[in-house]
């Protein structure tokens, strides 16, 4: 299977948030926080569980400039790494 | 000015129904007297959440030995923040953990002594390995995420097999098997703790073995013994950088264990703010960033990977909190880490930790 139709989704226990103070999107999760820019944050709000990496590209480039399927192939795989999210296949 | 912290470990009481040896708290534990009051935590919260803090550990001593942890967990959550109850399970019920998930617990951390009964009765100086099984099912039936942690040394680390085999029957998302840090009661009980080297060679196969075999279900945290390390662990990611802590009785540290340097100008949320005190008290500036390093450290290309290791690590065994972490084998000091590694092991029992309940 292609890394476009991987599905990923939030690791329970992974919080999405705002915080007022650094101004910017955060992931909570048992082993620390992770600080988001704008496209990050859009992508894991994304991961829901439904939209594979193909579909998420796609909303994407939707609603900003120049989204490219492999940057969010790529984000994708540092989130797992992190373990913000898991994938599915 | 430095960077705001991320993390909080809020250190609600010293007092705790167990008294394991292996127990990093000071030696000098605050009692209960001294400790801070309902509406000071929740200032003491405030604050922390507006200089930058959003994960908020709730840790001890045994946090549930306060009466007013749901008020706390509501406080902590209700600012945003992500709540880690950090607890050994006993007073754990059903009711009182439905209670705190619904005021906002997101994860639980739940500490295991060892593999079997007797064994981790023994250690934790109470009939605890029943209750612990018990809250871990708690946690698992309100589908909250639990991670199980182990502290290792001598007297458990030929079971570690045994241990990863409990945390999958807790159901645990994540284990984190820590070999002891030599803090507070550990220190003092070092002798008996300190693993033989074959030990942890036999423990580290067992762990890589499992880690294989469990990958994608349960993830293994591996925290190494640094005494028998060549270079230091990355204390705290540097001093003052990412995470402070708050004792009971208010006195606000970098880290749990810094009390132990003297003179370093600790100061308490009952005068001053944190945000001061983060960003602008002695303490928190004393060994922040590089400036302060002495040589090795100074000239080393590692500094950037591990901060000089461990300030108190460096002023328990050298007397000086700014030497090179002695573990380092580029430290001058080193000789007095392998003198202790080099020592007959201690026959007898470690000593309890003190006061509890
Ligand atoms: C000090 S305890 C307080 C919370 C609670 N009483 C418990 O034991 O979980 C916080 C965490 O530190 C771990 N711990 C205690 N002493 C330690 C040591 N010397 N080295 C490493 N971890 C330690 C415990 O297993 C626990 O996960
Ligand atoms: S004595 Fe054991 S249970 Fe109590 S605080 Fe220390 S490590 Fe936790
Ligand atoms: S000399 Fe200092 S910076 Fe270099 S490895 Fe040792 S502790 Fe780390």
């Amino acid at each position: 299977m292609s890394a476009v139709d991987v599905v990923p989704r939030l690791r329970p226990g992974v919080k999405r948030s705002y915080d007022e103070v650094r101004r910017c999107h955060v992931v909570l999760f048992p082993e620390g926080v992770l600080v988001l820019n704008e496209t990050a944050a859009a992508v894991v709000g994304l991961c829901d569980g439904r939209n594979s990496v193909r579909d998420i590209a796609a909303r994407l480039a939707a609603e900003f400039d120049g989204v490219r399927v492999a940057d969010v192939v790529e984000l994708v795989g540092r989130l797992a790494e992190r373990r913000v999210v898991e994938l599915r296949g | 000015m430095a960077e705001p912290p991320f993390g909080l470990l809020a250190e609600l009481t010293h007092r705790c129904p167990l008294s394991c040896g292996y127990c990093s708290n000071p030696v000098e534990l605050v009692r209960r007297e001294a400790e801070l009051g309902t509406a000071r935590w929740c200032e003491v919260f405030d604050q922390a959440r507006a200089l930058g803090v959003l994960q908020v550990h709730l840790s001890g001593g045994e946090p549930l030995a306060r009466g007013d942890l749901p008020e706390l967990v509501e406080h902590a959550a209700g600012l945003g923040c992500y709540v880690n109850l950090v607890t050994s399970g006993l007073g754990l019920t059903a009711r009182r953990l439905a209670d705190l998930a619904a005021r906002g617990v997101d994860h639980v951390q739940l500490s295991v002594q060892d593999a079997r009964p007797g064994e981790a009765d023994l250690i934790a100086g109470a009939r605890a390995f029943d209750h612990k099984l018990a809250a871990a099912g708690l946690v698992r039936e309100l589908g909250l995420p639990l991670t199980v942690n182990a502290v290792l040394h001598r007297l458990n680390l030929d079971r570690v097999d045994g241990i990863i085999a409990l945390a999958e029957r807790m159901g645990a998302q994540r284990l984190e098997l820590a070999n002891t840090q030599y803090y507070g009661w550990a220190l003092r009980n070092r002798a008996a703790l300190l693993p033989r080297p074959d030990q942890l060679a036999r423990a580290a196969e067992v762990v890589a073995a499992a880690r294989e075999r469990l990958a994608g279900r349960m993830e293994l945290v591996h925290v190494v013994a640094d005494y028998h390390e060549a270079h230091p662990k990355p204390c705290m990611h540097g001093w003052g950088a990412r995470q402070l802590t708050v004792a009971p009785d208010g006195d606000v540290l970098p880290c749990p264990a810094a009390g132990v340097i003297p003179d370093l100008g600790v100061e308490n949320v009952r005068d001053r703010p944190l945000a001061d005190i983060w960003h602008h008290s002695r303490a928190f500036n004393a060994f922040r960033g590089f400036d302060w390093m002495r040589e090795p450290c100074r000239g080393c290309p590692r500094k950037e990977l591990d901060f000089g290791g461990c300030r108190c690590q460096a002023f328990q065994l050298t007397g000086d909190a700014a030497n090179t972490d002695p573990v380092c084998s580029l430290s001058p000091h080193r000789a007095e880490v392998d003198r202790v590694l080099a020592l007959e092991p201690e026959p007898a029992a470690p000593v309890r930790r003190g006061f509890g309940r």
